[in-house]
């Protein structure tokens, strides 16, 4: 079984996000991993992240500012997979940092640091050529997003070459927002899972404990991002502490779901 | 191509500008679509090339393949293309001027060596309506608007010129409208955003990243995704996710196809060079476009230089960057080597942005346009040229491809045609050309 196969078959999983550089990383991924995440999605900082609300995009200038590169994202990654053998590892951000040293080069550095799945936000099954067969050479599962704006017809697309698991992004919106109404998530959930058998996690604006439970009910997965971006802007690097309460009351609501 | 490097007497240029090898006058007035013709991109999935395509998040991926059927219904209606035309006749002005520039072309005749320095005309976008050429693609897009069923109208804007063409096109269709602009560039850029206000659009200040036109576009893309049942972004320049550079490049194609017209009729033949200005580059292809296939028709794109490509502060996407994604295109980018866009620096805010439209950086790649660095120290002495000798203020944008005129004059035989887009006039730039020059106003 691969890493997200195993985290998935517990039942709900609880999906965590942090940008990368943005306060002491690796004291914050453990945090996240000791208060129960099932799966972690590490942001590749981006000058211009245009699908991300205000909290992430702060996020991504502070780690920026710092000077983080491309290669410090590898090495947190290749430290977390040392530290944390069984914990599913996803990168996530924008398609010009992933593919400006060419897609194969991309999908090696992840094969290396023992990187499981890539979501990249601005390349849509349309433009699949420019990541998608090459993590697929080196075994990297590219992790697609469906939205409230993907309809019956094109999803067969959006799941065309997609593995580990389905994200629903269940506003039309940018992150850290509002959140979508419990009925259209469980409405939009049916018809996904009615079109795959791999696991669909849920994110967009969840916040607390109790959306995370309810979305639990009918998903296999909670994605939360903007909630641990603010704590860790908010703690420095006193985050992990904070960092692992919160996650340990998200990852209680959803496990009890299973 | 059929193109050849000038080698004059005076040796080979030293700008290494592409130049006509001549040929009949009879022959280039016909245009012969080859089978594998560089107008008929891009392909159908929105490639010039490795250049184009449709990198956005899934939310806006449905309504950019509808934009795109919608667009495509459009062009071939009689009724939508008889509407853009009767508002170019009699909302913008148009058919724009192709003026002989007689002073321009005497003083550049007298500095360039014997037998050189060609005929200069001077399309003339600035007397469109609100001041550019960036008023031809924001009726196209707000037609295509209207045809969709939206209500809401978007836009970013650097200096204001398309946010007030926007406006303008908004209060004329009576459609709510939204322009997003750098925080930074609000304060620089007071009266135009009077100007838009006036026009009924609300200005957002953008307070994110470097505040200018690149965050200001992200932020129209953020306010879309979450609003793409109601809203329709009008997208200023030839880029962004397909059809965006195919329809703006479309809409801005007046601009040859009335040159074209215009040359013929003056002169029985079609020009030699075509000059523009290139920022995002939708002047420049508008321009361009409708000559393409015109292998005797050499033309040549002009980047902001700003301080000196040397000095890394300029704007020159094509000769100081590299191919990578952004906003929706692959095309070619100022960027870090990890990928990370880098702050794009021209005196002209209309040129200031770290990237350019996928179609120039495919024609870049296939030698057929020619690209040239000017300076803003090029473009300022250009600025005032223009004004002393010809007695119009150019837009400091059209200031750059003006620039350019030194050097591409001197590679020209005297009986050649050579073609400036004067994209937009330079009432607007006063302000920053009094800084520039140390004058108080």
């Amino acid at each position: 079984m691969t890493r997200f196969e195993t985290a998935f078959a517990k039942g709900p999983a609880l999906v965590c996000f942090i940008t990368g550089g943005d306060g002491d990383t690796a004291s914050n991924l453990d945090a996240l991993v000791a208060g129960g995440a099932d799966v972690i999605e590490l942001g590749m900082p981006f000058t211009d992240p245009m699908a991300d609300g205000p909290a992430i995009q702060e996020a991504n200038l502070r780690s920026l500012a710092k000077g983080t590169r491309t290669a410090d994202i590898f090495r947190i990654a290749a430290e977390f997979r040392q530290r944390h053998p069984n914990v599913p590892l996803v990168l996530m951000g924008y398609a010009n940092p992933m593919t400006i040293r060419g897609p194969e080069w991309f999908a090696e550095e992840c094969a290396k640091a023992g990187v499981d799945g890539v979501i990249c936000v601005d390349i849509p099954s349309e433009e699949d050529a420019a990541l998608g067969p090459a993590l697929r050479e080196k075994g990297v599962s590219l992790i697609r997003l469906a939205t409230p704006t993907t309809d019956a017809a094109r999803l067969p697309k959006v799941l065309e070459g997609s593995s580990g698991f389905l994200y629903y992004v269940s506003v039309a919106g940018i992150t850290g927002m509002q959140q979508a109404a419990q009925g259209s998530i469980e409405d939009a959930v049916a018809k996904l899972k009615a079109a795959t058998d791999i696991p669909v996690a849920v994110g967009f604006g969840v916040r607390t404990p109790e959306q995370a439970a309810a979305i639990a009910k009918v998903a296999d997965g909670v994605v939360v991002g903007s909630a641990f971006i603010d704590i860790v802007k908010q703690h420095g690097d006193a985050a992990p502490g904070p960092l692992q309460d919160y996650t340990a009351s998200l990852a209680e609501a959803v496990h009890s779901a299973r | 191509m059929v193109f050849r490097r000038s080698r004059g007497k005076h040796g080979p240029s030293p700008q290494g500008v592409w130049t006509s090898a001549g040929g009949s006058a009879k022959r280039r007035i016909m245009t012969v679509q080859s089978p594998n013709s560089l107008r008929s991109y891009p392909d159908e999935s929105g490639h010039f090339g490795q250049f184009g395509g449709r990198y956005v998040a899934e939310t806006l991926m449905p309504l950019i393949l509808d934009l795109e059927k919608e667009y495509r219904a459009a062009k071939l209606d009689p009724a939508f293309q008889a509407e853009f035309d009767d508002l170019l006749k009699t909302f913008v002005g148009r058919p724009s001027p192709l003026y002989p520039a007689p002073r321009i072309t005497e003083h550049f005749r007298k500095l360039a060596p014997e037998g050189k320095g060609p005929k200069i005309y001077f399309k003339r976008e600035d007397l469109n309506h609100t001041g550019a050429h960036k008023i031809n693609n924001c009726i196209g897009q707000v037609l295509l608007a209207m045809r969709m069923g939206k209500t809401k109208i978007i836009a970013e804007t650097g200096a204001g010129q398309h946010g007030v063409a926007t406006a303008t096109v908004a209060a004329r269709f009576g459609l709510s409208c939204t322009i997003f602009m750098g925080a930074k560039d609000v304060e620089r850029q007071a009266p135009n955003v009077f100007r838009m206000k006036l026009l009924g659009a609300e200005v957002v200040p953008v307070t994110s990243g470097a505040e200018t036109l690149k965050d200001a576009m992200n932020e129209a893309l953020r306010h879309w995704v979450a609003n793409v049942h109601d809203t329709f972004y009008i997208i200023g320049t030839a880029a962004g996710p397909h059809p965006y550079p195919e329809l703006v490049r479309d809409f801005q194609s007046v601009i040859g196809t009335e040159t074209r017209e215009q040359i013929l009729e003056a002169e029985g033949r079609l020009p030699d060079m075509l000059v523009a200005a290139v920022g995002g580059g939708s002047n420049a292809i508008g321009m361009f476009h409708p000559f393409l296939d015109d292998a005797d028709v050499a033309m040549v794109g002009i980047e902001a230089a700003g301080h000196g490509i040397e000095s890394g502060q300029h704007a020159a996407s094509l000769m100081g960057g590299r191919p990578g994604i952004l906003h929706g295109n692959k095309t070619y980018l100022l960027q870090d080597e990890d990928g990370q866009i880098t702050e794009a620096h021209s005196i002209s805010a209309g040129l200031d942005y770290p990237g350019l439209g996928p179609e120039h950086s495919w024609l870049h790649e296939a030698g057929r346009v020619k690209y040239v660095p000017i300076t803003d120290t090029e473009a300022l002495e250009a600025f005032q040229l223009c004004c002393a000798l010809e007695g119009i203020i150019p837009a400091l944008e059209s200031a750059h491809a003006l620039a350019a005129l030194p050097q591409l004059t001197a590679q020209l035989d005297a009986d050649k045609l050579l073609v400036v887009n004067v994209s937009g006039r330079g009432d607007k730039d006063i302000f920053t050309v009094a800084e520039a020059l140390g004058v108080e106003l």
